[in-house]
């Protein structure tokens, strides 16, 4: 057993039981970031915050909502939306984070593949990443079977449909994921359980992977350039801040990181307030009516890229679409094959295949809302072969690039 | 100047995704209707000018309006329930109170002469259906007929009280409230359900209930929806327009048009947001206060940054 003296002061007395100075040290004084960083750095802890105000906001909505396909609507737009003193203020609250949080996330994600910050030692932060992303998918999916309107209704039916896979007919598997036939009381049940517990201990879990993968490789920086952190370390601590290419976790990168937390705010709250309608499909607000199929059926609309590589090509190959747009991303790390971890600015190809991804996302997005008729349909075949190309082409692309 | 480029890049990006997923795609999915003032441009016009005590006697007169309708403004209340109302009608007939504030004149004149016309249920009520309007057209008291119904309309107007005298639940009432239940609001197409102390007296209430949407559900052929919800899964737009004629934005519906004028629409509107969205107010109010704190906010992290951030450059 270690020895304990007799404490000098509460702070004493934690530290010699929990070391709190060393954790201080280890997860914020000396945890060094690279100095040369945009806003767009501060994405994680924004994420991290919008985490945290889903999950605030999630609990007080636990405490009135009612899991049960007869009350769950009533309990939502009546008993959380009238009775309960700002119960309004926490659903808006949570059902806009949980789309704006898919917005950050993107932005996220194509940073580190602007960066190139998923290479050389960051592969398990990227991976971890997409685990995350995986994870807040099968979260927002969850969550959205809650209110129990149309949309609700039919997306929980379209979705779990895709496990039959296609001329497989695996309907046993799809009875099995939602406890009957069609979507009713077990299926709410068992996603109300996967959306308040299973899903968000797998996110912890995952954060903590996440942040955890960040130690060892240290954060990327602007221009990509490889930092001795050792050395630098040595300079901050030795009061050389300013020549020093590192800054400490808490407060120098911290205090920029609050104040775009801050300016991300004020977007948030704006949204909250005066424009929730994007995430708050109008749809929904009709209670979940089997005996009536809503005229157009399509998901949030941080879903809608991968809903389209589905739509467009018939059942079979478009069900492989769908799950080679679900793993690509996965696999990113492996299909560059240039060793350059550099901004996308100075990659030559790779930086035109980043602009096509970008856009090619954007109008399959647009194309997955549309109604599949004409040109739209057309549109979005093209964009989905263009998504499938575009990943094809990538080890080729940075295959032939050189080393700068 | 570097971060607000990329700022600017990110910020371009996401408007127009916006753009395309919101805007841009339920203008392609959804029927854009304009309203048209509730004008009811295709109705004619008044000519002549009514006298309300002439009306009186055609509204009051035997076999007349009376003879179906209660007007509670005048003293006659109504002969029937609205369960026995709805086995012979159909659908409980209105209260003809406040329907002079409420309802267009010009619709109310076609209406008293034409009912399927005026209120665009004609494809329902074909001479093939063998089915008639179960309120029957006035063909006249002897004299000219449309002076006639220009008294019967002043008459109505005479009685009703100013449109903004009307409760926006009474206007619900008189224009949708027998057809339409708003359980939020504890209303039933027989009226504002009650608190009831004994059990036995809520299914006699219940079982009056059931009788009257049977009744209803035969009437339309299928029972109208629970209005609840419908500000935030319809929308003001698209419900006023509705009310304006349904047909242009579901051909073939057997609702009638509504035929309320601009301040009755209102009205109605207003009742729907009660109902739907009670807490739009205090939304912008909380609003602007969490502005105002996050302004605090945002200054007081930009002034610690700057602070921290003079050492490290």
């Amino acid at each position: 057993m270690a020895h304990f003296t007799k404490a000098t002061s509460v702070h004493d007395w934690l530290d010699q039981r929990l070391a709190i100075d060393t954790l201080r040290r280890v997860l914020a004084k000396e945890y060094w970031i690279p100095k040369n960083i945009n806003f767009l750095w501060a994405m994680g802890m924004v994420l991290a915050f919008t985490f945290g105000i889903l999950l605030v906001s999630g609990i007080f909505l636990l405490m009135y909502y009612q899991p049960n396909v007869n009350l769950a609507f009533d309990s939502v737009n009546y008993t959380i939306m009238r009775e309960v003193e700002f119960g309004w203020l926490w659903r808006h609250v949570h059902a806009v984070a949980a789309s704006v949080v898919f917005l950050i996330i993107y932005i996220h994600m194509l940073t580190g593949i602007y960066y190139g910050s998923y290479k050389k030692g960051r592969e398990m932060i990227w991976i971890s990443g997409m685990l995350l992303f995986v994870a807040f998918s099968a979260e927002a999916f969850s969550g959205y079977m809650l209110p129990w309107g149309q949309m609700s209704y039919w997306a929980g039916m379209v979705i779990t449909n895709l496990f039959s896979l296609g001329s497989l007919e695996f309907n046993g598997l799809v009875e099995w994921i939602r406890g009957d036939y069609v979507p009713g009381q077990a299926f709410l049940d068992r996603f109300f359980m996967l959306h308040v517990l299973l899903i968000p201990l797998a996110i912890l879990a995952l954060i903590g992977l996440h942040f955890g993968a960040l130690r060892i490789p240290h954060v990327n920086n602007q221009d990509g350039e490889e930092i001795d952190f050792e050395e630098e370390a040595a300079k901050y601590k030795a009061g050389r801040k300013r020549e020093s290419k590192v800054i400490a976790f808490a407060n120098d990168f911290l205090s920029k990181d609050m104040f775009v937390v801050s300016i991300f705010l004020l977007f948030f709250f704006y949204l909250v307030f005066w424009h929730y309608g994007f995430a708050m499909d109008p749809i929904n607000f009709d209670p979940a009516d089997g005996l009536k199929t809503p005229p157009h059926i399509y998901p949030e609309w941080y879903f809608l890229w991968s809903y389209e590589i589905l739509r467009p090509f018939p059942k079979d190959p478009g069900l492989i679409a769908f799950g080679f747009a679900q793993v690509i991303f996965f696999l990113l790390p492996f299909l560059d094959k240039s060793p350059n971890a550099v901004p996308a600015s100075r990659r030559g190809i790779f930086f035109w295949w980043f602009w096509a991804l970008v856009i090619d996302m954007i109008v399959l997005t647009a194309m997955g809302k549309l109604p599949p008729q004409g040109i739209y349909s057309t549109i979005g075949l093209v964009a989905a072969v263009a998504f499938i190309g575009l990943w094809i082409a990538l080890p080729f692309i940075t295959k032939m690039e050189k080393k700068v | 100047m570097k971060e607000l480029k990329i700022l600017a890049i990110v910020v371009f990006f996401t408007l127009v995704t916006y753009w395309l997923v919101e805007p841009f795609a339920h203008s392609q999915m959804h029927k854009h209707v304009e309203s048209e003032g509730f004008t009811y441009k295709d109705l004619p016009a008044l000519t002549k000018k009514g006298d309300a005590a002439r009306g009186q006697e055609l509204v009051m007169g035997a076999g007349a309006c009376v003879g179906c309708h209660s007007i509670e403004a005048a003293g006659m209340p109504a002969a029937m329930d609205p369960v026995t109302n709805s086995a012979s009608y159909g659908v409980n007939p209105p209260d003809l109170s406040n329907v002079g504030a409420l309802y267009d004149a010009k619709f109310l004149a076609a209406l008293i002469k034409n009912p399927a016309h005026a209120l665009k249920v004609e494809h329902k009520f074909t001479p093939e259906s063998g089915k008639m309007h179960p309120m029957p057209g006035f063909y006249g008291a002897g004299g000219d007929i449309d002076q006639e119904v220009a008294d019967m309309v002043a008459y109505l107007q005479s009685i009703a009280p100013k449109v903004d005298e009307i409760t926006p639940a009474q206007a619900f009432e008189t224009a949708c409230g027998r057809c339409h239940a708003v359980r939020y609001e504890k209303w039933t197409q027989i009226g504002e359900k009650p608190s009831f102390k004994k059990k036995r007296d809520e299914l006699v209430f219940e079982t009056k209930l059931e009788d009257y949407k049977a009744n209803l559900t035969n009437y339309m052929g299928k029972l109208p929806p629970d209005l609840s919800m419908y500000i935030r899964s319809r929308g003001e737009h698209y419900l006023s327009t509705f009310m304006e004629n349904p047909q242009n934005l579901l051909p073939g519906t057997a609702m009638p048009r509504v035929g309320v004028n601009a301040e009755g629409a209102e009205k109605v509107i207003e009742y729907l947001e009660d109902a739907g969205d009670p807490k739009r107010a205090e939304r912008d109010s909380v609003g602007v206060k969490v502005m105002i704190y996050l302004l605090v906010f945002a200054a007081a992290a930009y002034l610690w940054k700057k602070e921290i951030w003079k050492d490290l450059h």
